[in-house]
């Protein structure tokens, strides 16, 4: 089975913050990892290889610099790596991103795709179900277990808000996976020197022979109009000394706003 | 925002390099310029201080996409669940007639499902609603997004709503994006603000960087415009507001309800406790609580206080509590009226996880702990002594 991983380079957002006085996004020492929930993706694809046989391509739409997120692939498993990478694609939106994800995957061929559930600096959990609309693909989101797997057909475990659904789906498929799925594997040191020399196929908007107007900005429908910090909560009062005095004021100052 | 030009006032003063979220411009020879990791997101050009900055024209062919004229209402996914329709439907209705209102178009929620006909009248009946569309077919009892996918977009071409609203629940983000890609629009996660601006256009508000920034989205050429939006955020409106809607039912397509996906089976989970998604209070309980019998204090105040338990992502993972209690970016998102923390620290990813608490409460040894700055009420103190005396407290309070 050819499984496509896909995977996002992501800032590590819990670095990112803003100032909140010059409204300016503080990026100093944060560095860029793989988005977390693309772990557990990609160690569900090496483990189903390893059980039933095939090989796994991790993919990823980036600039140049994914191209790292990529070799930790490879440091964990990954048989090749993906990079579509071209300015045309810049300030893609999910819809155009999935468009162009989609064509590129035609390309590297698949019989499965894997995602994360969603990345953690957009959050939007769009690209995976956009993607396997643009390839008319089933798809199951949110899979916390794959029970089954045969060259036809899957038998996945869906994480819902008031329990779980089981469902079947026929192959080629797209999947999101959330972190209950696995524990994802740390690199070996054969894997960091694999990944060192792993070729990396890049693919390019020439290559995938795509109207522009669908392509980067001008293919997304939507536009970014401002990015501005939240509006700090404000800390309120904080009580300090004997827990005797401590909880009666927050017994009160609660009675007061009528919460017990 | 558009892409993006420097003109010949740029003094290489560096202010875009430091306000660009992507590192995507630098400064070459005392001038900027734009590098490969560029998002085209205009965060420079509020940056620069020179007006150097500025947006190239679009091309003509870039104008509106479809005649936007041609979409009027505001949509409600009437998300259901075995029948009932979800919690989050009520906020939407309450959210989209504001915007309906401010548009002057009708405010219509559509159900798709089976044995539905008195849901949708009672939600008429109750509340503002001016039209329910009830798509009503077997295959549709059951949420599948393939299937609910195909029977919407077919929907939406027909009818051209100008808005779409669901709630960012796993079905309305599971197949939602499958809608935007089959009609071809744009679409928005997780909304937390909505809003009409002067030009009639749909401003959405969504936290992203794990709620360390907000960004304002648009969606200028295409329709609808459509949002997912997160679930306790907006208020639902009281019942007994219903404006004598009209119930209209569809027979959907045949061909539409064809899905390559089945369900074999659902397994409810079984929860020996309030769900914390809906409680009203939630007591958490984080690392620094330093073991998981310690939990049992969380446990003992939570019932105190007739309220559920929650968790930080750090005893989660510690195996201390279960997944379904976390909140935080990677568990769930709450909104109680009391939220009480003990021993949580405060990561910005929990903090966007219980942040819109009408009060929090935090109970922390360390004064400096950030969970303390957006505390209504903090306690500094060793949480084994405050919080079972809190406990017993209130208990007393009730004459136990």
């Amino acid at each position: 089975m050819r499984i496509a991983v896909c995977i996002k380079q992501v800032p590590d957002t819990t670095e990112v913050r803003m100032d909140p006085e010059k409204g300016t996004l503080v990026r100093e020492g944060v560095e860029s990892i793989v988005n977390p929930f693309d772990t557990y993706a990609l160690e569900e694809g090496v483990r189903l290889k390893e059980a039933h046989g095939g090989e796994v391509v991790a993919v990823t739409m980036g600039p140049p610099q994914a191209e790292a997120a990529l070799r930790e692939c490879v440091s964990v498993g990954a048989d090749e790596v993906v990079l579509v990478s071209d300015r045309a694609f810049a300030g893609s939106d999910t819809w155009a991103t999935s468009y162009t994800l989609a064509a590129a995957l035609k390309q590297v061929g698949f019989d499965l795709i894997i995602c994360g559930k969603q990345a953690i600096d957009g959050d939007t959990a769009q690209v995976g179900p956009g993607m396997a609309v643009h390839l008319d693909l089933p798809q199951a989101t949110y899979v916390r277990k794959v029970r089954e797997v045969t060259a036809e057909r899957l038998v996945v475990e869906r994480l819902l808000e008031e329990g779980v659904e089981v469902m079947e789906l026929p192959l080629p498929a797209m999947i999101t996976v959330v972190k209950e799925i696995n524990e994802p594997r740390l690199p070996s040191l054969k894997g960091k020197m694999r990944a060192r020399k792993a070729e990396i196929r890049t693919i390019t908007a020439g290559e995938l022979d795509l109207p522009a107007g669908d392509l980067g900005l001008d293919g997304s429908p939507t536009r970014v109009m401002k990015i501005f910090a939240p509006a700090p909560r404000e800390g309120g009062e904080v009580f300090e000394g004997e827990p005797e005095e401590t909880t009666g004021k927050i017994l009160s100052v609660l009675e007061k706003e009528g919460l017990v | 925002m558009a892409k993006l030009r420097i003109t010949d006032a740029c003094t290489g003063c560096s202010a875009c390099v430091k306000a660009c979220p992507y590192d995507g411009i630098e400064v070459v020879e005392a001038l900027a310029r734009f590098n490969e990791k560029c998002n085209w997101c205009g965060t420079c050009r509020e940056a620069c201080p020179f007006e150097a900055i500025v947006e190239e024209q679009e091309p003509a062919a870039a104008g509106p996409a479809v005649d936007l004229a041609a979409y009027r209402d505001v949509w409600v996914f009437g998300e259901q669940r075995a029948g009932q329709l979800a919690s989050v439907v009520f906020e939407l209705v309450g959210e989209g007639r504001k915007l309906a209102d401010a548009r002057s178009q009708d405010l219509v929620v559509v159900v798709l499902g089976s044995g539905m006909e008195e849901a949708c009248n009672a939600l008429l009946a109750d509340y503002p609603v001016d039209r329910v569309i009830y798509v009503e077919g077997g295959e549709l009892e059951t949420f599948e997004a393939e299937a609910y996918g195909k029977v919407f977009s077919s929907l939406v071409r027909e009818r051209k709503p100008e808005t779409v609203l669901a709630g960012a629940t796993s079905a309305g983000r599971s197949f939602l994006s499958r809608v935007a890609v089959e009609v071809r629009t744009g679409l928005t996660a997780d909304c937390t603000g909505l809003d009409v601006d002067d030009s009639g256009q749909l401003v959405q508000t969504r936290p992203a960087f794990g709620g360390n920034i907000m960004a304002q989205i648009l969606c200028p050429n295409y329709r609808p415009q459509m949002s997912t939006v997160r679930p306790h955020v907006m208020k639902p409106p009281a019942a007994g507001s219903g404006k004598g809607g009209t119930l209209e039912k569809v027979v959907p397509d045949a061909a539409n309800l064809a899905s390559r996906a089945k369900i074999l089976e659902f397994i409810a989970e079984v929860e020996d406790t309030i769900n914390i998604a809906e409680a009203d209070i939630i007591v958490s309980g984080g690392r620094g609580l330093g073991g998981p019998e310690n939990f049992k204090l969380v446990e003992d105040l939570a019932r105190a206080l007739g309220g559920a338990v929650g968790s930080s992502r750090a005893a989660v993972d510690a195996g201390w509590k279960a997944y379904s209690h976390q909140v935080g970016q990677t568990g769930k998102t709450v909104c109680p009226k009391l939220y009480i923390a003990c021993g949580i620290s405060g990561a910005v990813q929990h903090l966007v996880g219980m942040q819109s608490s009408d009060v929090i409460v935090a109970i922390n040894r360390d004064p400096d702990a950030p969970i303390f700055k957006i505390a209504t009420y903090g306690i500094v103190g060793d949480l084994k002594e405050v919080v079972p005396m809190l406990t017993s407290k209130i208990l007393a309070r009730k004459g136990h």
